[in-house]
């Protein structure tokens, strides 16, 4: 930019004001330091969290999602509005500053904007700014007249913020509008001391600049000592008023997406830096009040734009459960506002469970991990609700109907209370054992395959069968296996993200210890909780596997023929949360499903990582919530919406949840539900024992007792 | 308010199916899971309540050996700030009434505003309570569903009876109420609370502790004594229906409206 | 022999059914021996109750008295104490008032004690062998009472088989001045009554009744469709009130409602006996439970082992294509 002395009128015009601006600009800078500093008081007092580790891997997730804006296209039109707004704010960047910095010292050269570069930098702002501008006009619009749903705020969660967000926005609008009025009175002062200077056309500047060139010479000057001054009041505005709402997400956003967690798949430990050894040091476990959240945590609360995306995708708000992410956090950052005010005494140590929070609310939870897939500022939650629920625990402040299975798992390693003894019982069905035997490895070690069956699989009369198709598929692909029977105990996944840490550790040491006697090279799971939990939240395991992930390695290895399928039969494959979402198993199950000759297969709208929970696993299904529809109604309807008759799935919750929905929704008969085990195991193709057909079909009710 | 809540460690019998073992002089124990009497639990439960609106403390205790100090650390976990155990091998084989005897002596040496027991336990007598209330002289209620403390020593307390009703009394201090299931929701017990309590000494009484001697408690005071368990040769009980599920509900169909003339 | 004395409990001066079944109880502890009645309460309810007593009972003991016109365990207690001969056995019903009055009263008489009898021996010497059930009825016990100092012994309501007390003219005995005056440290204050809803169980002739085999609240709703498909009600045992399924006002049982309908149904019920206690007037029962061992199958009519979850709603499809035959 060149420098004003080339215009002195334009350094008269501002002179007057050089004493104004220079007060203007301490107040502001104070003011927003200050208010920094109080914002970032709580975090203080926080717990610690560990993430100055990886520095080079943050960088990338800086530049992948911060800089590269990587989720706003989920929601498309305001993804794109976004993305323009932001480049437009990081292009404008250092115009604002050079700008700000002129009115005391009007010589001032951005250092690198010289010359030509200057010029084109300038060419590009003007654009920029445009563009901005009419992106809060399009924004305000938006808000006003078409009125996104996920905006609103029911009442139970408090007042609308629909005013404030438009006052923002109009001040964003001002503060383009101020600048390009600064810009194009430079220009018309620099024109008429014969450098010819234009603003870039058909831009904002341009519009304005060909505007006042017309007025006298004193009066470009009043617009210009205006627009400066405007621009500066807006600038020092939104810079101070930004930290007391949403639009604080513009400072904090590129920390928290800095700072954001690395390694999604692992929970939280009780304490960060707390070995599991020392934890009985810890005198109370979980988030209770405020300051017990880590400051990373804080961090998210102010980060949240509440643009309602991961509510939007939330199946437990969908279902009407008390739960919704947004007003986790909105919620969270309003305490912390209230509570660490910008002058007087902050307020701390209120219990946030009663208070804030209701307790319907946090354990509503399926940790299905849609919120966080959404959240453009890679907010975490899943790890805010297990530490709630943590503190819920701690204080024995637990629903009666969740207390029964904890004592099951506990004294009896299963949350159905049944005994130990019986959990390898459906192996032993008449209808199976004699074709199908299955190895007892908690009786003679020493395998290729441990087939890690979980307590649901073991225990429901329904879900025996999908053991069964298990033990035959790996029976199929000759593979050396067996089974811990009463060895095994629950994977204690739900266990810990409902927040009972200490009986996750005594399950998990427990299997460890009978994994590693039973001698094997790695594990297979139907399971999809157990996957994650043997994958992640064990130590010292051999590689594990979902069995879908077994069938499309053998598929490619030419290994697995199957016999063609029903051509009466839609088939959709469903996405298990804890398959899909959370490990990225996507393509391996609709791999096998493509392999069947003739299967007709549609995919539901809300597919992949945009999958719509079934309702929740484990001590899920033991959970009575408040809800309006259940999530399971949900998702059969979208199956039929998409088509389909037959849901295909990999994870026996989702298949309880999914046939009871079919019931509740009155679709029996048109919908049914299959695990992807039992297709396969139904459509192998076997080679036929002497005297018996062509191909062998397995009974599809090979149940203990039917 | 000082209150004892005295409990009592049973097998597990939601999920536990009860059968003989092999000799058939007692049921097959070997792979039963045991834990705290269900409205034993409610009792404690109620007792933390009231403690912590009067303050003061729970204590719980139980007749029995080691294997039972597992229930009082539960307890302890849940809140209870004393745990006792009368154990002596001089109190096997004690009939209700030599048990009921043993508390009224540790009873006798603290000092109790209140004193609670489940209303029964596994064997269903319903009976330590109102013994133990008679040897001490102290006024009683069973299945007690409801406690509200009053001035002056008294307790607004309502009893279930029949019908869903509710009968409501007020009763002197001290006094031994038995309390029935559903009073209230008792506390969730985690490990970690139960970790937290494993090492707090339980103070343990005998015989002589308690001043009592073989002819009070014990094998040769009782009067009731189990000979055996059995299962009772049925009788001809229901017919069972041995069909597919199609053909039983039609049957069941036309069997209720033959009965009970569907309209 | 000892004597034998049957606490007769009533209201508003009509006895309860445990009346009939004490003086048969009684029986079988000694066919010879003349068992006496006691009852207490005051005003004409007493009058009307003794008048009925006396028809079962060869002997009556009365006490009349403002304090007994409610039962008040503690104070019937203390009166007991003062007319129960010392080494008497004293038989009481096991229900609400039973539990609250009887062992107490056992350890007043120096008397050994057994709860909740399902059926005796005759007495032999100074040895009484009853049969008791433990576990929630799961099995049962051989007991063996001393009787040598006396007995208080409480028995199952409707175990003792009252179809063979003979009727007997009863001798009356005033026994109010030797009780004279008491006080207790239990005062009753008032009788809530439980809450009524929209369905009253006990006025309808079918019974859909559930059980903890329903497995959680939402299930409800498949016996709830096959109730209305047969014009019946719901009602359910102490464990789905509990769990809050449903209101009290469904509970069948010792502490729920009393029903006597044509045609009961349960699904996923164990058996319990206080449940049981709850079913009068002899209907046809139809279990359906999964474990073959379920006590229920012991009392019902019908029995099918299968998943409730299943078999209701199969049940209601019939019951749908029963009626749609019919409209035609």
């Amino acid at each position: 930019m060149e420098g004003l002395s080339t215009a002195p009128q334009l350094a008269s015009w501002l002179f007057p004001g050089q004493v104004l601006f220079w007060a203007v600009h301490i107040l502001g800078v104070l003011c927003f330091v200050y208010i920094v500093v109080r914002r970032l008081t709580p975090l203080m007092r926080a717990e610690s969290d560990l993430r100055f580790d990886r520095p080079l891997l943050r960088l990338k997730n800086v530049l992948k999602y911060w800089v590269g804006q990587w989720k706003h296209p989920r929601y498309k039109l305001a993804g794109v509005l976004h993305i323009l707004i932001f480049a437009g704010f990081l292009v404008l960047a250092l115009r604002a500053f050079t700008v700000l910095i002129v009115g005391v010292w009007y010589d001032f050269v951005m250092p690198g904007l010289s010359g030509a570069v200057g010029r084109a930098y300038e060419t590009i702002t003007d654009y920029a700014a445009t563009v901005v501008f009419f992106c809060m006009i399009f924004a305000i619009v938006r808000r006003v007249v078409f009125k996104p749903a996920r905006y609103e705020v029911p009442a139970k969660f408090g007042k609308a913020r629909k005013a404030d967000a438009i006052f923002l926005l109009c001040l964003i609008a001002a503060l383009m509008l101020a600048d390009s009025l600064f810009e194009a009175t430079r220009a018309a002062a620099l024109a008429q001391s014969d450098t010819a200077q234009s603003r870039a056309y058909l831009s904002l500047p341009w519009l304005l600049q060909v505007v006042v060139m017309q007025a006298p010479s004193a009066t470009i000057g009043a617009f210009c000592f205006a627009g400066y001054f405007a621009h500066q009041l807006a600038f020092y505005f939104l810079l101070g008023y930004r930290p007391f709402g949403i639009q604080f997400h513009v400072e904090t956003s590129l920390f928290n997406v800095y700072f954001a967690k690395l390694d999604r798949e692992k929970l939280k430990p009780v304490r960060w830096g707390v070995s599991e050894s020392q934890l009985e040091q810890v005198k109370s476990f979980g988030v209770k009040t405020f300051e017990d959240f880590t400051w990373k945590h804080m961090l998210d609360f102010y980060s949240c734009a509440d643009c309602g995306r991961c509510s939007d995708n939330c199946p437990s708000h969908a279902s009407g459960r008390p739960l919704s992410p947004r007003f986790l956090s909105i919620k969270a950052r309003d305490y912390a506002f209230q509570h660490y005010p910008m002058f007087g005494k902050a307020g701390n140590g209120q219990a946030l469970v009663g208070s804030i929070y209701s307790e319907d609310e946090i354990w509503s939870c399926t940790t299905c991990g849609a919120c966080e897939a959404e959240c453009p500022l890679l907010i975490e939650y899943i790890d805010k609700i297990v530490d709630l629920r943590r503190g819920l625990i701690d204080n024995g402040n637990v629903p009666q109907s969740l207390q029964k299975p904890l004592k099951a798992l506990e004294s009896r390693g299963n949350p159905y209370g049944k005994m130990e003894k019986k959990r390898a019982d459906w192996a032993l069905a008449p209808t199976f054992q004699p074709a199908c035997p299955v190895k007892r490895l908690d009786k003679e070690p020493g395998a290729n395959t441990l087939y890690f069956v979980d307590s649901m699989t073991s225990f429901d009369d329904r879900m025996q069968s999908i053991a069964q198709s298990t033990a035959r598929i790996l029976d199929h692909a000759r593979d050396d296996f067996g089974i811990l029977g009463a060895a095994e105990k629950d994977s204690g996944h739900e266990a810990r993200r409902f927040g009972e840490e200490l009986l996750f550790f005594a399950l998990r040491d427990h299997n460890t210890e009978a994994i590693q006697a039973a001698d094997v090279k790695r594990i297979v799971t139907a399971d999809p909780h157990a996957y994650n939990a043997l994958k992640h939240d064990y130590e010292n395991l051999p590689p594990v596997e979902h069995i879908s992930q077994v069938l499309a390695r053998e598929l490619r290895a030419g290994k697995l023929d199957f016999t063609p399928a029903d051509r009466d039969q839609v088939f959709t494959f469903h996405d298990p949360c804890y398959l899909g979402r959370h490990n990225d198993v996507y393509d391996d199950p609709r791999d096998v499903l493509d392999a069947i000759p003739g299967l007709k297969r549609v995919e539901m709208k809300r597919s992949r990582d945009r999958s719509f929970c079934c309702g929740g696993g484990g001590l899920m299904l033991f959970y009575e919530p408040k809800e309006e529809e259940r999530m399971g109604v949900k998702r059969v309807r979208m199956a039929a919406e998409a088509g389909a008759n037959v849901i295909v799935t990999a994870c026996p919750f989702c298949m309880a949840n999914l046939e009871d929905a079919v019931k509740v929704a009155g679709l029996e008969g048109e919908m049914s539900v299959i695990d992807l085990t039992e297709l396969v195991d139904r459509q192998i193709a076997r080679p036929a024992p002497a005297g018996a057909s062509k191909v062998q079909k397995i009974p599809q009710e090979c149940v203990i007792g039917r | 308010m000082e209150i004892l809540v005295c409990v009592k460690r049973v097998p597990d019998t939601s999920e536990n199916e009860i059968e003989l073992n092999r000799a058939g002089n007692d049921i097959e124990r070997d792979e039963l899971v045991y834990s705290i009497n269900e409205p034993d639990n409610y009792a404690v439960e109620e007792a933390l309540q009231i403690a912590a609106k009067t303050g003061g403390k729970v204590s719980v205790v139980t007749v029995g050996t080691e294997e039972d100090e597992e229930v009082l650390r539960r307890e302890m976990a849940m809140g209870a700030t004393h745990g006792i155990l009368l154990a002596d091998l001089a109190f096997e084989g004690s009939d209700g009434r030599g048990i009921a005897s043993i508390l009224k002596a540790c009873v006798e040496k603290g000092s109790y505003d209140l004193i609670l027991t489940g209303v029964q336990a596994e064997d269903g007598a319903a009976q330590v309570g109102g013994m133990l209330a008679a040897m001490l002289d102290y006024p009683f209620a069973s299945l007690v569903t409801s406690i509200e403390v009053l001035a002056e020593k008294k307790l607004k307390i309502t009893r279930e009876i029949e019908g869903g009703n509710r009968e409501v009394s007020e009763i002197d201090l001290p006094c031994v109420l038995s309390i029935q299931t559903g009073i209230n929701e008792p506390r969730y017990v985690g490990m970690k609370g139960i970790r937290a309590v494993q090492s707090i000494p339980i103070a343990t009484y005998s015989g002589p502790d308690l001043g009592l001697n073989s002819a009070q408690v014990g094998t040769a005071a009782a009067k009731v004594t189990r000979l055996d368990y059995f299962v009772p040769v049925l009788g001809k009980g229901a017919r069972f229906l041995g069909g597919t599920r199609e053909e039983n509900a039609q049957e069941v169909v036309e069997l209720v409206a033959a009965k009970g003339g569907l309209k | 022999m000892p004597r034998i004395f049957a606490y007769i409990a009533h209201k508003n001066g009509v006895l309860d059914d445990s009346a009939a079944e004490l003086a048969a109880a009684a029986k079988k502890i000694d066919r010879g021996t003349a068992v006496t009645a006691i009852i207490l309460g005051a005003g004409p309810a007493l009058d009307a109750a003794c008048t009925e007593a006396e028809r079962v009972y060869p002997e009556l003991w009365k006490v009349s008295g403002e304090s007994f016109s409610y039962p008040n365990a503690e104070l019937i207690r203390q009166a007991l104490m003062k007319i129960v001969p010392e080494g008497s056995i004293t038989l009481i019903a096991h229900d609400h008032f039973g539990i609250d009055l009887a062992p107490g009263l056992s350890i007043k008489l120096n008397a050994a004690f057994v709860p909740d009898v399902t059926s005796m021996q005759p007495l032999q010497a100074d040895s009484l062998q009853v049969v008791r059930q433990e576990f929630g009825g799961q099995v049962s016990a051989h007991v063996r009472c001393d009787v040598s100092s006396g007995a208080v012994i409480t028995i199952r309501p409707g175990a003792f088989n009252t179809g063979e007390v003979p009727a007997a003219a009863g001798k009356v005995v005033d026994k109010s001045a030797e009780v004279g005056m008491l006080s207790a440290g239990r005062r009753y204050l008032e009788t809530i009554a439980a809450e009524t809803s929209d369905v009253d169980i006990t006025k309808h002739a079918i019974l859909v009744s559930v059980g903890r085999g329903i497995q959680e609240k939402d299930n409800v709703a498949i016996a709830e469709e096959l109730a209305e498909s047969l014009g019946a009600a719901v009602s359910c045992s102490r464990p789905v009130v509990d769990a809050k399924w449903l209101q009290k006002s469904r509970q069948v049982g010792s502490s729920g409602k009393t029903v006597k309908p044509k045609v009961y149904l349960a699904c996923g019920i164990s058996g319990a006996f206080q449940h049981l206690a709850g079913i009068k007037g002899n209907p046809f029962i139809i279990a359906i439970n999964k474990n073959p061992k379920a006590p229920i199958f012991q009392v019902a009519d019908v029995g099918i082992v299968d998943d409730v979850l299943e078999f209701l709603p199969e049940l209601t499809s019939k019951v749908q294509e029963l009626r749609a035959v019919a409209a035609k």
